[in-house]
C-alpha cells in the first residue's frame, strides 16, 4: 500500500516538472536555446497570482489570466531586450550566459518588490481530494489539475505545431533560420511569439506548482526549473510529449530513490539516472536523431 | 570583434544585477552610519572616540527574515544606549553588513568592516557563514559576540561568545523536555541533511533521546535542493506509528510540511526548534495548521517582565511588527557588549586586540539579565548558561508552556 501511496507522491511531484518542462522544451525546441530564466518567469507568475487574488480581490481564474498576460510580456521583453541582440553573436554561449543573468536579475528584482519572506500561497484550485482505499490513499486536487492541464498542454501544442500556419513557421525556423528568413519567415516575430508562449506556460506553471507546494519566496522556481530542465532533457529536449513523460518519470524515479534508498540522496539518483539514460540513449527518451548532411 | 562585443554585453549585465542590489545595500548602510555618527558630533563626542561595533547577517535572500530582525533589534539597542549616553560616554557607531546566508560573502562582508575600522563584531546571524566568519576573528583577535548563530563551531575559539542556545544544547534540551514530560516515546524525526544547524541538532536529539526513554522510529533528511515535497517523510513517519515529529529546522519547509500532513490527514504532534520561529508570520500561512505545535524558544513576547515588555513596546514603535527571537538575540547583544564593556572600562582607543582580551575576561565574569533570559552567564568555552522556554501555538498567538 506505502508502494502505491509513493507512486502517486511521485506522480503529483513529476506533474509539476512536466508542467514546467513543456515551456523549457518549447523554447528549446523552436529557438534552439536553452531560457534559464524558464523558472523564474515561473516565480514572477506564482507572485502575481498571490498578489491579484490577495491584494486586488480577484478571484482565481482571471488571477490566473492575469499572471499568463503578464508572463507573456515578460516573456516577449526579455526576448527582445536580452536574447535578440544576441541571436547572432556567433558562439551560443553568450545567450545561455545571458539567460543566467536574466535569472539572477529576476530573482533581484523579486526580492527588492516582494521581500525575502516566505509567502503562503493558497491553493488557486478548489477540486476537493480524493480518497481511495479506506482513505490510505489520497490524490489531490491540484495534482488532478495539473495532470490534465499538462495533457492539454501537450496535445494543444502539438496540433498547434503541426497544423497552424504560425505552428510551421515556427518548425522552420527551427530547423533553418536562415532558410526561413528567405522563404519569407518573419523569424524575430516567429522567436517572439514562442517566447510569448513558452512565458504563458510559465504562468500556468507557476500557479500549479505553488497551489501544490505552496510557499512562494524569490527563489521559488529556482530548483524546480533546473529539475524540469532535467526532465525535458531525459524526455528528449525539444519533443513536447517527451518533456511530458520525462517530467512524471522524473518524478517517480526521485520520490522512489527517497523512499526506498535514501532521503538524503534523492537527487544524486535522480542525476544518475539521467546519466544512464543519455548514455544508452543521448538524445533522451524521445528525442529525434537528426543527421546532418554534408 | 562581434564576440567581444557580446561577451562585454553580458559582463556589463551581471555588473548591474551585482550592483544593482549591492548599491542599494550599501546607501543604506552608510546613511545609517551617516546618522549615527552625526549623533555622536552632537552628543558624545566631548567625552572622546565612537566604538565602532559591525554587523553581519543576511539581509536579503531565503535567511533574510532574521537578518532583517537582528539588524533592527541591533540598531534599536544602539539607538538606545547612544541617547542614554553611550559606552562609558563613548557614543556606538554601528555598521550592518549583508552576508545572504553566504559564508564567502560572510567573509568579504567581515573584511569591509574590517576596512571601515570595527572594533568589535556582533554577529553573525547564521550558522554556517558565522563558522567561516568565525576563522577570520581568531585569526585577528577580533572579539565576536554572536547573536543566533547556533552550530557548535560558531564558538570553538576563545574570542567568540554567543546569546542563543546552541545546537548541541537545543537538541538535548529538546530530547530531555519531550522525555520529561512524557511527550511520546515513539519520535520520528525530519531534518535537514544540508544544514549545519538542523543536522547539529539531529544528532543530539539522538544521542540524548535513549537516555530520555525515547524511541527514534523513523529518521528522515532532506537537502536544499529537494525541499518541496515531504510525502516520503511524513508517509514514514506515520508507517512508523510515531506520537511526535520532531522537526529541528527553518519555519519555511515547516510550514510545507504542515500543511503535506494536514492534506495526507497525519495529525502527531509536532515539536520544534527556534528555528520555526516565524512561522506565524508568513504571509497568507493559514495558522490553524500550525495549532497545538510546541517549540523552543528563549523569547516570547508574551512574557511579562518589564525588560521585554519595554523592549517590545519600542520596537513595534520602530519598526510597526513585534520583535521574534532573533531581533531580541542582538538587543541584548548590544547590551551585553555595553554590560561586559563598561565592567572592564573599555574604551575607544584600545587597539581591537586589547578589547578582545578584556572582553573575553569581562564576558565570563558577567551575569546578565536581559529579554532572553535572566542571570545569563558564560563559559570560557562561549556557550550561555539559561534555561529555554517552551511555547505552544494557540489560536495563532504562542502561549508559554511550564
Amino acid at each position: 500500500m506505502s508502494f502505491i501511496s509513493y507512486l502517486i507522491s511521485g506522480i503529483s511531484l513529476g506533474s509539476v516538472y512536466a508542467i514546467i518542462a513543456l515551456g523549457y522544451t518549447m523554447v528549446y525546441g523552436i529557438a534552439k536555446m536553452l531560457n534559464f530564466a524558464h523558472g523564474d518567469v515561473i516565480m514572477v507568475g506564482g507572485y502575481v497570482t498571490f498578489i491579484a487574488v490577495r491584494s486586488m480581490g480577484f478571484s482565481p481564474l482571471p488571477a490566473v489570466v492575469l499572471s499568463m498576460a503578464v508572463c507573456l510580456v515578460l516573456g516577449i521583453v526579455i526576448e527582445a531586450v536580452a536574447y535578440r541582440p544576441l541571436r547572432n553573436a556567433g558562439s551560443p554561449l553568450a545567450v545561455l550566459i545571458t539567460a543566467i543573468g536574466v535569472s539572477y536579475l529576476l530573482q533581484n528584482i523579486a526580492l527588492l518588490a516582494f521581500g525575502a519572506d516566505t509567502k503562503s500561497f493558497t491553493s488557486v484550485i478548489s477540486i476537493p481530494k480524493l480518497k481511495l482505499a479506506d482513505g490510505q490513499l489520497t490524490i489531490t486536487g491540484e495534482t488532478m489539475v495539473t495532470i490534465a492541464a499538462g495533457v492539454i498542454i501537450t496535445l494543444g501544442l502539438v496540433a498547434f505545431i503541426n497544423k497552424t500556419k504560425t505552428g510551421q513557421a515556427m518548425r522552420a525556423v527551427s530547423e533553418d533560420k536562415g532558410a526561413a528568413q528567405l522563404m519569407g519567415i518573419n523569424v524575430n516575430r516567429t522567436i517572439s511569439i514562442t517566447f510569448a508562449i513558452g512565458s504563458a506556460l510559465a504562468a500556468i506553471a507557476g500557479v500549479l506548482l505553488c497551489s501544490a507546494y505552496p510557499s512562494l519566496t524569490p527563489y521559488t522556481g529556482a530548483m524546480p526549473g533546473i529539475k524540469a530542465f532535467v526532465a525535458a532533457v531525459f524526455g528528449g529536449i525539444g519533443s513536447i510529449p517527451g518533456a511530458f513523460i520525462g517530467g512524471i518519470v522524473l518524478g517517480i524515479i526521485e520520490i522512489l530513490g527517497k523512499a526506498y534508498i535514501s532521503s538524503e540522496m534523492a537527487d544524486a539518483i535522480c542525476f544518475a539516472v539521467l546519466i544512464v539514460v543519455l548514455l544508452v540513449k543521448p538524445t533522451g527518451l524521445f528525442g529525434k536523431n537528426i543527421q546532418e548532411k554534408v | 570583434m562581434k564576440k567581444f562585443l557580446s561577451f562585454m554585453l553580458v559582463v556589463a549585465m551581471m555588473a548591474a544585477t551585482l550592483t544593482a542590489c549591492g548599491g542599494s545595500d550599501n546607501t543604506k548602510t552608510t546613511e545609517a552610519a551617516g546618522e549615527t555618527a552625526a549623533a555622536g558630533e552632537t552628543t558624545g563626542s566631548a567625552e572622546g572616540g565612537v566604538f565602532k561595533i559591525g554587523g553581519i547577517g543576511p539581509v536579503t535572500g531565503a535567511a533574510a527574515i532574521y537578518g532583517q530582525a537582528v539588524k533592527n533589534g541591533a540598531e534599536l539597542a544602539v539607538k538606545e544606549i547612544n541617547e542614554a549616553g553611550g559606552i562609558n560616554g563613548a557614543q556606538i557607531e554601528f555598521n550592518f553588513q549583508d552576508d545572504q546566508h553566504d559564508a564567502e560573502t560572510s567573509v568579504n562582508a567581515y573584511n569591509t568592516l574590517k576596512d571601515w575600522g570595527m572594533q568589535m563584531l556582533m554577529g553573525t546571524v547564521t550558522s554556517t557563514p558565522c563558522v567561516a566568519v568565525a576563522a577570520e576573528t581568531a585569526a585577528d583577535n577580533m572579539f565576536q559576540l554572536t547573536p543566533s548563530g547556533s552550530s557548535a563551531d560558531c564558538v570553538a575559539n576563545p574570542n567568540a561568545f554567543r546569546v542563543c542556545f546552541s545546537d548541541p544544547n537545543q537538541g538535548v534540551v529538546a530530547a530531555q523536555y519531550i522525555g520529561g514530560h512524557q511527550l511520546a516515546s515513539k519520535v520520528a524525526v525530519i531534518y535537514d541533511s544540508s544544514d549545519a544547524y538542523s543536522s547539529g541538532i539531529y544528532q543530539n536529539f539522538a544521542a540524548e533521546a535513549g537516555n530520555q526513554g525515547i524511541e527514534i522510529v523513523s529518521a528522515e533528511a532532506f537537502t536544499a535542493d529537494s525541499n518541496k515535497d515531504f510525502s516520503v517523510q511524513l508517509q514514514k513517519a506515520k508507517d512508523s506509528g510515531a506520537e511526535l515529529v520532531f522537526l529541528p529546522i527553518y519555519y519555511t519547509e515547516a510550514s510545507l510540511i504542515l500543511s503535506q500532513a494536514d492534506s495526507m490527514g497525519f495529525d502527531p504532534l509536532f515539536y520544534g526548534c527556534d528555528g520555526l520561529d516565524g512561522i506565524l508570520n508568513v504571509e497568507n500561512f493559514d495558522t490553524s495548521l500550525a495549532e497545538g505545535v510546541l517549540l523552543q524558544t528563549p523569547f516570547t513576547t508574551e512574557a511579562e517582565d518589564d525588560l521585554t515588555k519595554n523592549f517590545v513596546a519600542n520596537f513595534e514603535a520602530a519598526y510597526g511588527e513585534k520583535p521574534n527571537q532573533f531581533a531580541a538575540d542582538a538587543y541584548d547583544a548590544i547590551y551585553i557588549i555595553k554590560t561586559v564593556a563598561e565592567a572592564k572600562g573599555i574604551t575607544p582607543d584600545m587597539s581591537v586586540s586589547d578589547i578582545c582580551e578584556a572582553m573575553k575576561v569581562g564576558m565570563t565574569e558577567a551575569s546578565f539579565t536581559g529579554t532572553t533570559g535572566s542571570d545569563i552567564s558564560w563559559g570560557e568555552d562561549g556557550e550561555p548558561n539559561k534555561d529555554p522556554l517552551v511555547v505552544e501555538i494557540v489560536d495563532g498567538v504562542y502561549k508559554l508552556v511550564d
